[in-house]
Parts: C-alpha cells; structure tokens; sequence
C-alpha cells in the first residue's frame, strides 16, 4: 500500500500512525455495566416468580342473588374488559360537566338493550363488584397499573351502606 | 461546546457538587410534600400563594432583565455589551428554569400539569404565562447557544438569529407583563387591582436582573480568565440605578393613589404591611427594610463616585436585590392575601420543608447557571487565547 | 357569535375611526356584554337559574349550624378540629389553616365588609351571615382556571371538575367571597362519618360549594336548605312562581360586593 494516501486533488501528508487498540477501555465497561444494572433493577425483584393470572372472582352476595344465566354486566364481559376504563371516564365526565355549555350530559347510562343505569362508579359498579381486593386490583396489581379512582371515590356505595 | 463543561478545576467540581447536594436535600422534602400535600408548607386557605410563588415572580423578573442587555446590543449597536450578552441570556435561561420549576413545586396535582395544554383555556393569564414563559426559555437558548458556537468559530451569526434576537426583546417584556396580569386583574384584592402592577415589575425586574448581572460579571473576572469590562460593568450599573429610581417612584404613586382616595380595600393591604392590622405585624419590619433600603440605595446610586468604586457598587447592587426581593418576593404574595376577604388576618410564614425546597430550587438554577457559564466564560477564554 | 373576519375587520375598523375605544368597541362586538356583568341576565323562556335566598329574619345560630352540619355531612368535607384517631390532632392555628369549608357563618362586618356602622341595629351585628359560593353569573374563578376544571354550567351553577384540577389555586385568588377551601391536607383521617352517597377528595385539589349539583340531578332541595327550616330559600329565578321569585319581590336584599361586577346569586334579606 502507498505510504500517503490519496483523494481527486492528490497525495496527502502520511496516514497517522495510531496504535490500533481500545481506549479507555475500563470507563467505557464500567459504564456500560452500570448502565445495564439500573435498566436490570426494576425487573430484579420478580426474578424467578411467577405470578399467577388473575381468576375472575364473581361471589359478592349481590351477583350470588342472580340467576346464573341473568348474570351479566351492563356491557358484554368481553367489552366491559377491554373498555371500562374508557367508559369511566365518559360517565365521570357526562356527569360532572352536566349542563355546561356543549359537553355531553347526563347521569345515566342506556345499555344497547335499552336498559338505564346511573352512571356512578361507587354506586352502579360497586354495588355487585362489591369484592374490590378481588375484582379490582387483583388485575390491575396483575397488569401494573394503578388508577387513582379510590383516592376520593369510596368502595360502599349509598344502597349497601343503608342496607346494613 | 457541552464538553466545556464537564472538565474544569477542583474548585468548579467543588461548586457543582456542593450546588447538587442541596438540590438533592430540596429534592427529598419535595418527595415529602408530593405525599402528605402542601401541607408541608406554611400556606392555607387565607394565604393560598407563599414563598414559591414569591420566588417565581421574583425571578420572571430576572429573566426578562437579560433585554437590558440585549437591546442596547442589537438596537442601538452598542458594541461593549457583546461582551456580556450572553451571561445575560443565560441568566435569563437559569432564571426561567427556576421559574418553571418554581410553579411546577406550587402545583397541589403536578401529575395533571399537561392538563393545561389538554384543555387549553385562552381566558386564563395562567394559560399565556406558561406559554410566553416557554417561548422565553427556547428564545434564549437558541439565540445565546448559537451566538456563542458562532463566536468560537469566528463566523457572524446566522440571520434568523438575529431575528429572533429581535423577537426576544418585547418577549421579555410580556413575559413579566403577563406575569403581573396573573395578579392585577383580579377583582378582591385590593393590593393587587393596580393598573401600574406590570411597570412596577417591570422597573423592578430591571433594578434587580442587572444588579445580578453585575455581581455575577464581578465574580466571573475574580475568579477566571475572562473579564466582561469595566464600561459593560459601568453601562449595567446606570442601568440600575435609573431602573431603582423608577421604581421607588412607582411605589410612591401608588402610595399616592391608595391612601389620597382613602379607599379601605385597598389601604387595608399597605396597612397590614407597614404598620400591622389587627395585632399582626410579622412583615413590618421588612416593609420598612425594603422601602427605606430602597430609596437610600437609589440615592446613593446617583452619586457617580460610589458607582465607580466596584466595592461600593457591588454593596449597592445586593441592596437592591436584597429590597426588590422583599417587596416583590414576600411583600406582594402575602400582602396582596392579608386581609382576606372577610377582612380577617391570617399571617403567613414559611416552614423549614417549604424554605428548603425553595433553597433546592434557587440551587438547580445555580446549578444551570455554572454549567451555562463555565461554557461560555470557557469559550471566551479560549477565544482571547 | 357569528362573526367572519370581514366583519371583524368592519368593526375594528368603525371603531378606532370614530375613536369608540374601550366599551365602544366591547359593545359592537358582544352588544351587552358589560352590562350583563352588573345585571342579572335576562330570562331566556325553559332556562333555568338556581339562586338562593338567605333569610336572615328566620335565622340564628342554631339554624346556621344545622344548615352547615347538613352540607358538610352529605359533601364529605372533613373537619379537622375533629380527627378520627386522637394521634392526628393539630393544633388550633393550623386547623384553621387547613380548614375546607363549602358553607359557614360569619358576623356582617365580615360577610359585608365596609357595609358596618355603628348605629346599626345590635343584634343584626352578631347574626350568623351564611356564606358560600355566589355562583356568580360573572365568576372570576372561571375566568382565571387555565384548565375550565372550574366552569359555569348554563343553569348558573359554577361547579368544580375535581377529576381535572391541577391545583394551582389561581381560582383561589380570583374568588372575592373567599369561597374555597384547597385540599392541603389528605381529608380522609378528619371525617368521622363518611357519607356513602358522594366522594371524598385527594390532596392537591380545590373545592367549594356546588348548590348540590348531585342532589338537584335528583330532584332534591340543596342540603342546606332541607336543613334550613325555611330560612334559605331557593330555587329558579327565572321562573315567576318560584319562591325565590316570590321572596326577592316581597323583601328587600342585598348581595355581597355587587360593586365588583361578578353578579352573585346568593341574596340575603336583612
């Protein structure tokens, strides 16, 4: 190979002899280590468990008074799992926004069947669901999340309440 | 340019590391009040807004301040001030960030803080204040990063710089007008409904930003090799001292006004402040402090020879940001709260968490403000090297 | 309001041509809309208009402590003179500092500041003045909320989305009646008797008076005003037989700060 080499306006001055070997090895792996370990951290503590799936959990004494073949929530199971955080949030803000200028109203809920429910988490849902522990959290511990709803919204709605 | 501030001497890591060390204390407490709530502070239902918001009014000023040094650099070519544009547009960035972090700390739901750019609510000062404060962040930024990198490779600026070196200067001033909008168009409190809220500020702002200014240029010639001039150093502290003037004599209009046209609402405010209402008198002293502090130092400002005198000079600038910050800082939050509108008097004072996440924030500015000035002050070094 | 550029530009135009600066201009653009904040809007035909009428003939201390009893009972709203576990008492300042309050009695140098003088009648000095929000027809604390989490329904309740609140208490400084209480403290330990039928709230967020927003939906009479035995009054004024009607036409009353232009709908009859 040429000693110098070479572009389309001619030779250059000697390639630099630079010692072919890896610089500054030891900060760059220490680095790299600590770096990777708090990526690791969070998934540390679960290392080697298995946490079982959540069981659907139904035996609250309101849903236990239904028929088993009238058993059903307001909505398709399949829905209601997949979409009863987004209902939520449409029955929270129908009902507090009621009456101000162009929001959606309303305090009720029509089921396609055209059955009305009063949309209210504590007081509709809770009424059956009355197992939160089970019903709840047990899947959103399950999928890691954590809705503030129960901060302010309390688990025993009015009609529980007064029948105790 | 970033790397200018990652090498630097044992008295440099020492400073950022003690800076990181209160951040983190503040940090702690601020972990705390996120979980028992702002009952951590000293505020409460009569006095709503305290020592956060104190500060961040106070150093929105700072911030818009950096245009004292910015006009009469692009608009009437005042080439000495090239020197020390960029330590001014970086206060201005260190001062912005400590605003935001400021109100942020304030916030009793911080998890919903995008709620405001969710449902964006045009009627609400509070909606343009985040939004001019922003803009004022960026502004600064680009223009002083990009300025600097044209510097260092010699090469003038690009155009569109320029521009927005143009847009930044009536930015500064709305940013600070804005601010006083949060405060004077609010109908029952008498302390606060004053037309002359946002020149009050602004003359303020320009009293204490430059003030600052002036000790930091002070320190960056003591302890580096870049010196920002006396005649910048000189032009700053005339600054000051017209700046200090006007706004002792905005204080005394509105005297005029509130106590000529005897009107209770809004003479209860200066009552509580100087002379105590109801047996509560906490901040008199400091009112008087302020005021009386204020006036002498304008006074003296005047006199030539003390101005000239870097030391006297320097006293003078940490009186004016000592007095500014008394009156702006804890005189109109709590002022503008005392007494309620039931005319009952709660007083306020800070507690030891809330006075320590304040400190937190001041030193994540700080913080800001040496990583920001150890690039700069480094680049000019090199320049004149 | 329907208006294309074209004839914004007409108006702006027209206006700073005749020199029509300031209410000139406001009132080519949205015709009455200053006035509409010093006067109660007119009657529009169906709408409805809650207002309460504070009767201070009927009332005394004991019917005002009853009246805010209710309210706070069925509302949640924590007392914090009053800790469910004894270890979280506070001491009295900071439970004033503390304190939520949607509806509370205050002397008349207090609930009508300036309004005092010495030769009043003795007794009208130590009544128990109701206070709670105004549900001004032209709220401040709506104006200011950078969110709409405080927003003014067209029924004339000015109700709070506590789901949106960031707490940032601008609606705090807005208010001239002192109206709302911030949540500085977790509620929960401080309500001794948890209401089943409304929430409680978190930290960090603002509250107030709502008219019973919950219980009107019901078709019920606001809380306080069940508890009031007929010293509060309330109802639609925008509906001639209401009782609220009727009594604003038979006694004379007055409001709290009129003169700042935000319209209250809480009258009180002297």
């Amino acid at each position: 190979m040429d000693e110098k080499y070479k572009n389309e306006f001619g030779a250059f001055a000697p390639r630099p002899q630079v010692e072919k070997k890896f610089y500054n090895g030891k900060y760059i792996f220490a680095g790299l280590i600590v770096f990777l370990a708090m990526v690791a951290l969070p998934f540390l503590p679960n290392v080697g468990k298995t946490i079982p799936p959540p069981v659907r959990q139904l035996d609250t004494p309101v849903i236990q008074k239904i028929a088993e073949k009238d058993r059903q929530c307001i909505m398709p199971t399949e829905w209601m799992r997949a979409n009863h955080m987004q209902m939520l949030i449409d029955w929270r803000d129908n009902v507090v926004r009621t009456n101000e200028k162009g929001a959606p109203n309303g305090r009720y809920f029509k089921a396609p069947d055209g059955q009305k429910f009063l949309a209210s988490l504590t007081n509709t849902c809770m009424e059956c669901h009355s197992n939160k522990e089970k019903f709840c959290d047990q899947c959103h511990n399950y999928v890691a999340v954590a809705p503030n709803c129960w901060g302010c919204h309390l688990t025993e709605g009015k009609k529980l309440a007064e029948a105790k | 340019m970033l790397e200018k501030a990652l090498v630097g001497t044992k008295r440099y890591y020492m400073l950022l590391a003690i800076l990181m060390g209160i951040f983190a204390l503040g940090f702690l407490f601020y972990l705390r009040q996120l979980q028992v709530g702002l009952s951590i502070t000293g505020m409460g239902r009569d006095v709503s807004w305290g020592f956060y918001i104190a500060q961040f009014t106070y150093l929105v000023g700072v911030a818009a301040s950096a245009v004292m040094v910015v006009l009469p650099y692009y608009l009437h070519n005042y080439k000495a001030f090239g020197r020390v544009t960029i330590l001014g547009e970086f206060l201005a960035v260190a001062a912005v960030t400590m605003c935001v972090t400021f109100v942020l700390v304030d916030m009793g739901r911080p998890d919903r803080v995008m709620n405001v750019f969710k449902y964006p609510t045009p009627n609400s000062v509070m909606f343009w204040d985040i939004i001019v404060l922003n803009g004022y962040l960026l502004l600064n930024i680009v223009i002083g990063w990009n300025v600097l990198e044209c510097e260092r490779h010699s090469v003038a600026p690009p155009k569109w710089i320029k521009f927005l070196s143009y847009v930044s200067i009536p930015w500064a001033v709305s940013i600070h007008t804005v601010t006083a909008f949060l405060y004077a168009g609010l109908p029952g409190r008498g302390y606060w409904l004053t037309a002359i809220m946002a020149p009050r500020f602004l003359s303020s702002a320009f009293a204490a930003g430059p003030s600052l200014l002036i000790l930091l240029c002070l320190l960056v010639r003591k302890y580096t090799k870049f010196d920002p001039g006396k005649e910048q150093i000189q032009s700053l502290a005339k600054v000051v001292t017209y700046a200090t003037l006007i706004n002792v004599f905005f204080f005394f209009c509105e005297v005029f006004t509130v106590f000529y046209s005897q009107i209770p609402d809004h003479m209860l405010h200066f009552q509580y402040l100087f002379a105590g209402l109801a047996g509560k008198s906490r901040l008199v002293p400091f009112m008087w402090f302020s005021i009386v502090g204020m006036t002498v130092t304008a006074i003296l400002l005047t006199n030539p020879k003390l101005r000239r005198n870097e030391n006297t000079l320097a006293m003078l600038c940490g009186m004016v940001i000592l007095t500014t910050w008394i009156d702006k800082g804890l005189g109109l939050m709590t002022g503008g709260f005392v007494p309620n509108p039931m005319e009952k008097v709660t007083e306020y004072a800070p507690t030891i968490p809330e006075a320590l996440i304040t400190i937190g924030v001041w030193a994540l500015g700080f913080l800001v403000l040496t990583l920001l000035y150890k690039v700069a002050v480094s680049i000019k070094e090199e320049l004149k090297a | 309001m329907g208006i294309d550029r074209r004839e914004f530009i007409r108006i702006a135009g027209l206006s700073t041509l005749l020199g029509l600066g300031g209410k000139g201009a406001f009132e080519l653009l949205r015709p009455g809309q200053v006035e509409a904040s010093m006067a109660a809007k007119p009657a529009a035909e169906g709408v409805v208009r809650w207002a309460m009428v504070v009767n201070m003939r009927k009332m005394d201390d004991d019917t005002a402590k009853k009246c805010a009893a209710a309210c706070h009972r069925v509302h949640n709203v924590p007392n914090f003179a009053q800790p469910k576990d004894p270890k979280d008492a506070l001491p009295p300042d900071i439970v004033n500092r503390y304190e939520v309050k949607w509806i509370w009695p205050e002397h008349f140098h207090n609930a009508f500041p300036g309004e005092e003088h010495p030769h009043m009648p003795e007794q009208m000095k130590n009544l128990p003045f109701l206070l709670l929000c105004n549900h001004c027809d032209n709220p401040p604390c709506v104006r200011v909320c950078p969110t709409k989490a405080t927003f003014r329904r067209e029924d004339g309740i000015v109700n709070m989305d506590m789901h949106r609140c960031i707490g940032c208490r601008f609606c705090m400084a807005g208010c001239p009646f002192g109206a709302r209480s911030f949540n500085w403290k977790d509620p929960r330990p401080y309500i001794t008797d948890t209401y089943p039928g409304y929430p409680t709230r978190e930290i960090g967020m603002v509250e107030k008076c709502t008219f019973c927003a919950e219980r009107l939906a019901q078709n019920m009479m606001p809380a306080c005003v069940e508890a009031s035995s007929g010293a509060l009054v309330f109802g639609d004024l925008n509906d001639e037989r209401s009782q609220v009607r009727a009594t604003l036409k038979r006694y004379f009353s007055i409001r709290r700060k009129v003169h700042l232009g935000t319209n209250p709908q809480v009258y009180y009859i002297v």
